[in-house]
């Protein structure tokens, strides 16, 4: 037996999906159910996703978040997710990575927002080693000072998500739905979008990163790939929150911005 | 963390109990009982308060928001009945005892910090009427809880 052998039998298993262009809300809904009903590890990537979608997170409100005569104009589909963060628009150009682990098989991390950030931050500085100043800065990755992956987490009893959305490449235009939120990182400071973020794409070649993504993920794990459908959908059921907002919210929410905004003007 | 500190130095007097002197330890209350998944009960009769800890605020970070549950739903012990939003994590609130939710703390809406500056106090969860009383008996008294947050933080 190799010494490699050897030492993969000590790491718990992780199942491995490789996904391409699938929907985030399918990607989404597929997580929700894995966190809640699986009691396996897994490791989804899906290198893009198929058309422009807004995703917010649980606490999300749209008249806050989005500038919905656009959104609402153009037909963008807004999703509001099962985990907490900010909001993100994503598109093909976009890279998620999801890690969904057992607490009792990663014991060196507490099943808290900052453990589970600290241990990815230092999970993705073996993938960006070498690369233009990679560090997790509050709860982006950043390169410098330029965030490039948003981050949110679900946590349950006993098992917790850590995702991430990898800003490989993305449009002005896009980014022009999204108001600017009013809880920022301290690090933003007073600097606009443009300013902000950076292109994954200028720092690192798309397939690499998904292969040393894997390799660092094999570090701490014994990694099986699945397809897709090879994923038993069967298991106890569960409280589904991730959800696509319907054009009627969306129109109501822009009414009451609306309204807000006349009193606000007569007062 | 100073406001913490002299919260925690507040509750701690107001009640006489003893906290660690190792560093700032969270609160634990005597007159409460706890799960290891770091929710607070009040028991009152057939009627029971939930929380959660101070330990757990502390490690959650700021808390954005409050899910509640509807009135009328039913809990049962160790499971989900809704959530805290911090950071950028939703973390699960279980219930420490199976009941019905008859009252939630709307207030968390619109001060889901609450929960932070006053778990134990104003930033109470729900209020069920219980189903089973003895389930009570699962729960840790405040010293083994202590004990519990000690060795789960020396631990990491």
């Amino acid at each position: 037996m190799s010494v490699n052998r050897i030492k993969d039998l000590g790491f718990p298993l992780m199942n491995l999906v490789k996904l391409r262009g699938t929907p985030i809300l399918q990607q989404l809904l597929l997580e929700e159910r894995l966190l809640r009903s699986s009691s396996d590890n897994w490791c989804i990537i899906n290198d893009g996703t198929n058309v422009p979608t807004i995703v917010m997170g649980m606490s999300g409100k749209p008249c806050e978040l989005l500038e919905l005569e656009p959104v609402i104009k153009d037909r963008i589909s807004v999703i509001k997710r099962f985990s907490g963060g900010g909001t993100v628009i994503v598109d093909r150009n976009t890279l998620f990575v999801s890690l969904i682990c057992n607490r009792d098989d990663v014991p060196n991390v507490q099943p808290y927002p900052r453990s589970v950030m600290a241990w990815s931050g230092s999970l993705y500085s073996d993938v960006f080693k070498g690369i233009s100043d990679f560090q997790l800065r509050e709860n982006d990755y950043v390169f410098g000072d330029r965030k490039f992956g948003g981050n949110a987490q679900s946590i349950t009893r006993n098992r917790w998500i850590h995702h991430t959305s990898f800003l490989w490449d993305y449009s002005e235009n896009n980014m022009a739905y999204l108001k600017l939120p009013s809880r920022v990182p301290q690090y933003r400071l007073e600097r606009d979008h443009t300013d902000f973020v950076c292109k994954m794409k200028d720092y690192i070649e798309r397939s690499v990163f998904i292969e040393k993504t894997i390799k660092a993920v094999g570090t701490q794990f014994r990694l099986k790939e699945l397809n897709l459908d090879d994923i038993d959908d069967t298991g106890r059921e569960h409280l589904e929150s991730t959800r696509l907002l319907t054009m009627d919210e969306l129109k109501e929410a822009a009414a009451n911005t609306t309204r807000t905004q006349s009193i606000a003007q007569a007062v | 963390m100073a406001s913490s500190l002299l919260w925690a130095s507040r509750v701690a007097s107001r009640l006489r109990i003893s906290v660690s002197q190792r560093g700032f330890s969270s609160v634990v209350l005597k007159d409460l009982k706890y799960a290891d998944s770091h929710e607070w009960v009040k028991i009152d009769g057939n009627k029971a308060t939930f929380g959660i800890t101070d330990h757990a605020q502390d490690h959650l970070g700021d808390v954005v928001y409050v899910e509640l549950p509807d009135l009328g739903r039913p809990v049962s012990q160790g499971e989900s009945f809704g959530a805290v939003e911090s950071v950028k994590a939703t973390s699960d609130i279980n219930s420490p005892v199976s009941g019905t939710v008859v009252e939630v703390n709307e207030k968390l809406t619109e001060s889901p910090g609450l929960v932070n500056t006053s778990p134990y106090e104003e930033g109470w969860i729900i209020k069920v009427e219980l189903s089973d009383a003895g389930e009570a008996k699962n729960l840790m008294d405040s010293d083994k809880y202590s004990k519990f947050c000690e060795e789960e933080d020396v631990k990491h």
